[in-house]
């Protein structure tokens, strides 16, 4: 078959055959409403230069499968390193007991697509692991001789490839190969007793030369340099409610944190998100469109299909202001009448598949951010962040300022120190007074955490302003 | 069943002998099994199991002062050939690091101390239900209570770690883990907060009836929570929370971050950097202790240091590597603390919420607000506003602000210490910090 020429055969080494695995999956599964045998098998990497030194050059290969049943409500799980005929009839026993009363009807259908949005590729073997050492040790150099106060540089690669393989039950059969990179460069200085960092990335699902080409790694240690240069200047931040613009690209986090998980189908389902009842409800000002995007090529956060086997899609959750849709893997979507959107991931075969984000952007409106800066009397201006995190419950929400400055009478004034910001998801939104017509994409190094499981993710924004949030300084 | 130590060990040596035969000078084989079974229940009724079985192993191979690594969860011989291979091939090819060396040979460990941290019963998933149902039953008395998710897991655990300078030990851990989370609402506000009871031994971990109840009381009390102006208050730290204050403490005096020049708390040995009355301690060897070990993630033999004595920092955490860096011997820190704790304070919790007439206790904080480099700290949080010794009502949206030198300065601890976590604090104290609110 085609997807064997570039598949790792699963069986190849086992003393279990694709038919019987087959077999014992149908057998399993036949009472259930839904589940998978999940076949992974991942090559990654890392090279880290630290304190002038390459630190650490390892590899890591994984292998193993995880075999999931469901019956109503009910999930049962079951992974293993080990892809042999004895481990997967345990498994198959442990599905089996736990689900003994299932009487459901197996669910075949699953959409089919042509498209992909990244090439089968090994970034690793790209790449020689000379001339990564190389380009690590010259920008250690670079930024050493750039600025006399550079006290630490930490750089790093690293890479994967992760090939997988669905079967479902009668052997249907989905693959998928995804390769992921990300180059990562923090730098310290000490500047008259103070120390301050700056950390900039790029990556997405390409090889390390499409965002590496000629010297492109100088922009990556530049950006980094500047961040911690403004830093060193910086003086303590405010504390209390006021104005906030929100710079393009990466703090789009807020988006992701504020709104984003609220709006997985998990939490919906199960009614303990802030948003559960607020489908066709305003949650948003006029103006503010959010989607939810697999489709964009190479992106970090996209997927040509998800980790069910569903084709990825660009997936509206507010328009114009209106909430629209949830984001939906197999499971949620059944017990919520509607379909997948193509959001059930997992982040390897040791864990079960839940809804997640894949490229969460806010869509661009008609302001520049010269205008919204202007119109401030006192706020902040945020421009880079280092991550955030939300109680979907409550929907309180928080992101950690890494560049932010003061804004006095519609002007930007002097660097803040990283103060953390707080807001409440579901009337956040409400108060976004101008969106900007600078929408940017993240620079692909974002990981997202949910159930102890992390996914790679990305997400976009123009500047916008918020007109009321809370800003965790100690200056009162 | 977990892999025993002979199979571990036969993975183990059968890695090492060809990573020399292939040209390693030295080598270090981590080689683990573990097995866990959870199973979940949300609103009385079973929603998930989970059988985990994981396998692993790390090798790490040296030519002279060349050294990379490679980790693998295939450890089919094939696989493991092809692996050592490629990890010879690429030490070949990374850079000399003067400080890349195995532990001192006199610093590995002898023996492997009787910590009782292993219990061999296991609870079949029938049990677990009928624990979750009792835990469950508890915690959704309360009409307000609208969600329930509730888990226990079972844990084994068994690992060998061998070395080319003869060093072949491990040891078998488990673990049992009850939680609950609980969803609660009233016209004004959705809240969730919980509980969880975590323990080597099965018989130590808290009843089912209990957990459900505190999970549901702890849900209920952060109801209709409000917005607090932004002020300076003392801040009081639930003692769920107190511990991470610890962990950032343990961060900021590891080997790495000093020797990197890259933690607020360089240079600091012998300077008073706490309050007097703080003394923090490591202790590896607690019976039954959640952190208890005999030796570190290299064969370091771990024995227990005092690390803050009346307010002076003593000891950093050292492992090999920085050790040699720092021209300090490795204390047997490579992986981190073991039982990391403050020794208990004077005073009672109910007379530490009396000693100002207003502060808050803070039972959650979200987001990564601590910058180890300035000490710089900034994190969303929830608690309760605290007036002459009375909580008056529950506070949500704030943000609480300092820098750790000066909030390490101001601690006062209660004396309500108990051992739940591996690292443990009572309740905690901090004048001088800034609240965000309105």
């Amino acid at each position: 078959m085609y997807y064997q020429l570039f598949m790792s055969n699963f069986f190849e080494k086992s003393d279990l055959s694709r038919n019987e695995a087959e077999n014992i999956i149908s057998d399993t599964l036949k009472k259930c409403d839904d589940g998978e045998l999940y076949l992974e098998n991942s090559k990654s990497e890392s090279i880290l230069l630290d304190d002038n030194k390459i630190k650490n050059s390892s590899y890591n290969s994984d292998l193993g499968f995880g075999f999931r049943a469901v019956s109503g409500e009910i999930i049962a799980y079951s992974h293993s390193n080990e892809i042999s005929k004895n481990s997967l009839r345990q498994s198959s026993n442990n599905l089996k007991s736990t689900l003994k009363s299932a009487k459901g009807n197996y669910n075949h259908s699953i959409p089919k697509s042509n498209k992909k949005y990244y090439e089968n590729i090994n970034p690793i073997e790209q790449k020689s692991l000379k001339n990564k050492v190389e380009i690590l040790n010259e920008v250690n150099k670079y930024l050493r001789s750039k600025d006399r106060s550079v006290k630490q540089v930490t750089a790093n690669f690293s890479g994967e490839q992760k090939s997988i393989e669905i079967i479902r039950s009668g052997g249907e059969t989905l693959t998928d190969i995804r390769p992921l990179v990300r180059f990562n460069v923090s730098v310290m200085l000490e500047k008259n007793g103070r120390k301050e960092t700056g950390v900039f990335g790029v990556g997405g699902r390409q090889s390390y030369d499409a965002y590496l080409k000629e010297d492109n790694w100088k922009n990556v240690c530049d950006e980094a340099l500047r961040i911690a240069s403004v830093n060193l200047e910086s003086k303590p931040a405010p504390a209390g409610e006021m104005k906030v613009v929100l710079g393009p690209g990466w703090p789009a986090i807020l988006i992701h944190e504020a709104v984003g998980h609220g709006l997985e189908g998990d939490f919906n389902r199960k009614k303990t998100s802030a948003f559960h009842n607020l489908m066709g409800e305003k949650v948003a000002s006029e103006g503010v469109t959010i989607i939810d995007d697999g489709t964009l090529d190479n992106r970090r956060g996209s997927l040509t299909i998800d980790d069910e086997g569903t084709p990825t899609e660009k997936t509206v959750l507010i328009e114009n202001g209106i909430l629209k849709n949830f984001m939906q893997d197999r499971l949620n979507a059944r017990l919520m009448k509607t379909k997948s959107t193509g959001s059930g991931r997992r982040e390897n075969f040791r864990h079960i598949v839940l809804p997640r984000m894949r490229n969460t952007m806010m869509l661009s409106g008609k302001q520049t951010q010269e205008e919204m800066i202007k119109s401030v009397d006192k706020g902040i201006f945020a421009v880079s962040f280092g991550g955030g995190q939300v109680d979907i419950t409550s929907g309180k929400f928080v992101f950690n300022c890494t560049e932010a400055y003061e804004i006095i009478n519609g002007k930007i004034g002097s660097p803040i120190k990283g103060a953390t910001l707080i807001g409440d998801g579901p009337s956040i939104l409400k108060e976004v007074s101008m969106v900007g017509n600078d929408m940017m994409l993240d620079p692909g190094i974002g990981t997202c955490g949910k159930a102890g499981q992390g996914v790679p993710v990305g997400v976009a924004q123009p500047s916008i302003l918020i007109n009321k949030m809370t800003v965790g300084g100690t200056k009162l | 069943m977990v892999k025993d130590q002979e199979y571990l060990e036969n993975k183990a040596s059968y890695c090492l002998d060809l990573a020399k035969k292939l040209g390693a000078t030295e080598a270090s084989i981590n080689v683990g099994s573990s097995i866990s079974e959870t199973v979940n229940f949300r609103n009385k009724k079973l929603d998930e199991s989970n059988r985990s079985d994981n396998l692993g192993v790390d090798i790490t191979t040296y030519i002279g002062k060349k050294k990379s690594s490679i980790s693998s969860s295939n450890l089919l011989q094939d696989n493991l050939n092809i692996l050592i291979e490629k990890c010879i091939e690429t030490t070949k090819n990374t850079p000399e690091d003067e400080f890349n060396a195995l532990p001192d040979k006199d610093l590995l460990a002898q023996e492997i101390k009787e910590l009782n941290i292993y219990d061999d019963t296991h609870i079949e998933n029938d049990d677990k239900i009928k624990y979750l149902s009792i835990l469950e039953n508890s915690a959704s008395g309360d009409k307000r209570i609208i969600n329930t998710e509730s888990s226990f897991t079972e844990d084994k655990s068994n690992f060998i770690l061998a070395n080319s300078d003869g060093f072949c030990k491990g040891f078998k851990t488990s673990s049992f883990v009850a939680s609950s989370v609980a969803v609660a609402k009233d016209d004004k506000s959705m809240e969730r907060d919980y509980e969880y009871t975590l323990k080597c031994h099965l018989d130590d971990i808290k009843s089912a009836e209990e957990l459900g109840k505190v999970a549901a009381e702890n849900t209920i009390r952060k109801l209709s929570p409000k917005k607090i102006g932004s002020e300076k208050i003392p801040i009081i730290f639930d003692k769920r929370i107190a511990k991470g204050i610890l962990s950032t403490f343990a961060s900021a005096i590891s080997s790495s971050a000093i020797s990197r020049g890259t933690s607020f708390l360089k240079d600091m040995i012998g300077k008073k950097i706490f309050s007097d009355t703080i003394n923090i301690f490591d202790k590896p060897d607690i019976i039954k202790g959640l952190g208890s070990q005999s030796f570190d993630s290299e064969g370091v033999k771990t024995e227990t240091l005092k690390l803050v004595e009346q307010g002076i920092l003593k000891h950093y955490l050292i492992d090999t590597y920085n050790g040699k860096k720092l021209n300090l011997k490795s204390n047997g820190r490579s992986g981190g603390t073991s039982n990391l704790y403050f020794d208990n304070g004077k005073i009672a919790l109910k007379d530490l919420l009396n000693s100002n007439s207003k502060s808050l206790y803070i039972t959650e904080t979200i987001g990564h607000g601590s910058n180890i480099i300035t000490g710089d700290y900034s994190v969303g949080a929830t608690g309760f506003l605290v007036e002459n010794g009375e909580f008056k009502y529950p506070i949500n949206e704030i943000t609480i602000a300092g820098n750790f030198r000066d909030m390490f300065q101001n601690i006062t601890l209660a004396n309500d210490l108990e051992f739940q976590y591996s690292t443990n604090s009572p309740t905690v104290m901090i004048e001088g910090m800034v609240v965000a609110g309105k």
